[in-house]
């Protein structure tokens, strides 16, 4: 997996557009190099599943709001909890019946969150990944219900796949949709060239 | 005058349309009594636990509309638990029993099972509106049951609810035969709707004004439902996502040309700028216009749209239009009533998207503005002075600086002076909502100017009892008043007891009252129901104080004629 997205996985709000590595505190001399244990731990997915900041918050999807200067006041601002829940996935807040999952994009700096309980299936799910966060890709479906995102610009192709409660990386698709929802930790749209490395599609 | 024959009577109260004359008109005698209670039509009840359901349907047989409130009004902003009750269910069920021939059900902020829908789709033979707002506790299912059996539906109107989706079997159980829908609004169902079943229902309803769609419903879908209704006045448009089908866009903007009586927009949920510049030729004739739910809308695109929208009457809108965007609005819409700003980002302080520069500039743009929701980072009383000058028609001002008790950013002084303005300059201000750093001065100002007063919400405000004291002894139309977060204690809960006759109710939440305060009003005013609202363990609370009193976490004061209510759970408790 390459640097860039592991930059992306710490990255810890979007909306920050600050890279990580250039503003976090570190222990190590100024001028040393980068801390080699720690980048060989992230780089693995397995290993990072339970420790990692983005599962630690992906887990506890309503408490990885940006944080506020002060204190959250219950019921402040006197906004409609209907109104929130309907605009948490921008704001960033979980609702009641929401479920946030970190969105990373091979490549891409930055990271996205969806709310997978606003969408009714796969075909939603993706339309909207499209649509909200990655105009310039398209949907490919293939003979095997396989579905893969296409950016238009360089005809890079992604396959999105998903971490589920194992820390496992499935293929996005492979289990019936709630279940899916029920189980889905993060997702990744892994570049096709590296998704073949990935465990075979579903445990046939 | 009893020598009137009774269907005279009857006849002469027919042209007394306000609820208030009609119960004026029923204390007369007994006889006009029971010609007004066998007469009437419609019946608002403002809050489900002042009367038994079975007492208003024995009392009102033949009422056709009946609208029910449950849960007050800081519900909304989750200050009151879930359970906390305002059950749907005996309204529904006293109603089957004793009204059959009821004909349209609005409920707000209430509990309504699945197995109540049921039985309301079943119960009324001539029944034709359902209108939920705020509502809880069904599914889908309910809906596909009112969908089934009521052939004469003519509006399904359901608001800002948490319904649970059960699929999209719901929509295609509007049998054939129903052709009779005027509105049909279901943008709050989070699932996916089938676009077939939605055309043919479409189609077959020629009398439909109003269609509010739900986030599900694509460009495409929404473009073909369009070509079937050209009477359409309201639309609420589905996502209007850019779906890279320019076909789709071609047969969209074809069908928005033949909608010539649209008025009305919303919905927008995911709504891809691209799209907008087909809504444009549309902007002219608009005069409502509902961007609150579209946060991928930048300034720009909002400015574009709103800036062609010169006879609108009503905005919603998010922050993100910015100040710059407001003077657009002012410059732009001359005819401006109401205006609701809200905010995009809840939860990152001291990011400023409007502030009273885009307030000030509106009130100068728009003299015949007369309603306001403003979120806001920061205020000023010079600022507020103006806008009461520029608007003195306003009925309804809520403004919300987001940060609590923050003062006048300039003076860095309290904006009692700011508030003061409006209430003095605004003579029918019905319903305000104060925040920002506020004295005791404040509440004096209100007290003594705010006479058509009739709701007002604290939040973080005032020094003493005396402030509450200065609304309840000169706010003579309050009828309901809400407050969180401030100092106000027994002596002001105690000192104009009286008044709770008078009002619909009361909620004071994070306040000093105590239980012995709680107590003292409850032994009182039996008319009353006085609610503690305590969720926390209390074993702890005797420590906490000192020794002091325990405070009450929520009080909820209303008047009833039906005692205590008995649903409500262990957490609650009525004095």
């Amino acid at each position: 997996m390459s640097v860039e997205t592991e930059r992306s996985s710490t990255e810890s709000s979007a909306a920050s557009g600050l890279d990580f590595e250039d503003t976090a505190l570190t222990l190590r001399l100024p001028g040393s190099a980068a801390p080699e244990p720690d980048r060989k731990r992230a780089s693995s997915d397995a290993d990072a599943a339970g420790e990692s900041p983005l599962a630690a918050s992906a887990s506890a999807a309503s408490s990885d709001a940006p944080p506020a200067p002060k204190a959250r006041v219950v019921g402040w601002p006197p906004v409609r909890s209907f109104r929130k829940n309907a605009l948490a996935d921008v704001a960033g807040a979980g609702g009641k019946a929401a479920k946030f999952v970190k969105v990373a994009v091979d490549g891409a700096p930055y990271l996205r969150k969806v709310d997978l309980e606003a969408y009714a299936g796969y075909d939603q799910l993706l339309r909207a990944l499209q649509d909200k966060f990655f105009s310039h890709f398209t949907i490919r479906k293939f003979a095997d219900d396989e579905r893969k995102l296409v950016d238009a610009m360089n005809g890079t192709e992604y396959v999105p796949t998903y971490e589920d409660k194992d820390g496992d990386w499935m293929l996005v698709g492979d289990v019936p949709w709630k279940m899916f929802v029920e189980t889905c930790q993060r997702l990744r749209l892994m570049k096709s060239s590296e998704a073949v490395n990935l465990a075979p599609r579903s445990a046939q | 005058m009893t020598y009137f024959p009774e269907e005279v009577v009857e006849h002469i109260f027919s042209f007394l349309p306000a609820q208030r004359d009609r119960n004026t008109a029923s204390l007369v005698c007994k006889v006009w009594y029971e010609i007004e209670r066998l007469s009437r039509r419609s019946v608002f009840v403002g809050n489900c636990y002042a009367v038994r359901a079975e007492r208003v349907a024995l009392r009102f047989p033949n009422v056709r509309a009946l609208t029910v409130k449950g849960k007050p009004h800081f519900a909304d902003f989750n200050l009151v638990p879930p359970d906390w009750g305002g059950y749907a269910a005996p309204w529904i069920e006293a109603a089957a029993r004793g009204c059959a021939a009821l004909e349209e059900l609005r409920m707000k902020r209430m509990v309504v099972s699945d197995e109540s829908l049921e039985l309301l789709a079943r119960s009324f033979p001539r029944f034709r509106a359902l209108v939920l707002i705020s509502c809880e506790g069904f599914s889908t299912d309910g809906l596909a049951a009112i969908a089934s059996h009521c052939k004469l539906l003519r509006e399904l109107d359901l608001q800002e609810n948490e319904v649970e989706d059960r699929g999209p079997r719901w929509l295609s159980c509007f049998p054939d035969s129903c052709t009779s829908l005027v509105s049909l609004n279901f943008a709050c169902i989070k699932g996916e709707v089938n676009a077939g079943s939605l055309e043919r229902l479409v189609s077959r309803s020629p009398n439909l004004r109003s269609l509010r769609l739900n986030r599900s419903v694509s460009v495409d879908t929404l473009a073909k439902i369009l070509m079937r209704t050209p009477n359409l006045e309201d639309l609420g448009t589905g996502n209007l996502t850019d779906d890279f089908q320019t076909e789709s866009y071609f047969k969209l903007t074809s069908a928005l040309e033949k909608c010539k009586m649209l008025r009305s927009l919303s919905g927008f949920w995911d709504a891809s700028p691209a799209c907008l510049s087909f809504i444009y030729p549309l902007c002219v004739q608009l005069t409502g216009l509902n961007l609150s739910y579209a946060p991928t809308l930048d300034a720009s695109d909002l400015t574009k749209m709103i800036s062609r929208c010169v006879k609108l009457q009503r905005l919603w809108v998010l922050d993100c239009i910015s100040d710059k965007g407001l003077q657009v609005v002012a410059s732009s819409c001359k005819d401006l009533q109401e205006l609701r700003v809200f905010p995009s980002d809840f939860y990152v302080a001291g990011f400023s998207a409007v502030t009273e520069e885009g307030l000030v500039a509106v009130s100068l743009g728009c003299p015949k503005l007369n309603s306001l929701l403003y979120f806001c980072h920061q205020m000023t009383n010079a600022a507020l002075v103006t806008v009461a000058k520029n608007c003195p028609n306003f009925t309804r001002f809520r403004l919300c600086i987001l940060e609590p008790g923050k003062p006048d950013v300039v003076t860095n002084q309290p904006l009692d002076e700011g508030f003061g303005a409006i209430v003095r300059e605004c003579k029918g201000l019905q319903r305000l909502s104060i925040s920002g750093l506020l004295t005791d001065k404040v509440f004096m100002y209100i007290g003594k100017y705010a006479k058509q007063l009739e709701m007002l919400s604290i939040a973080f405000a005032g020094d003493s009892d005396k402030g509450m004291m200065h609304v309840m002894n000169g706010c003579k139309n309050l009828r309901k008043l809400e407050i969180r977060d401030s100092p106000f204690g027994d002596a002001a809960l105690l000192g104009n007891f009286a008044r709770y006759e008078t009002m619909r109710s009361l909620w004071m939440s994070s306040c000093n009252v105590t239980l012995k305060g709680c107590q003292v009003l409850a032994s009182k005013m039996p008319m009353l129901n006085v609610e503690v609202i305590n969720e926390r363990d209390g074993s702890n609370e005797m420590e906490e104080n000192h020794g002091e009193l325990p405070k009450v976490e929520k009080l909820y004061v209303y008047r009833t004629t039906a005692g205590a209510r008995d649903d409500a759970p262990n957490f609650v408790k009525i004095l």
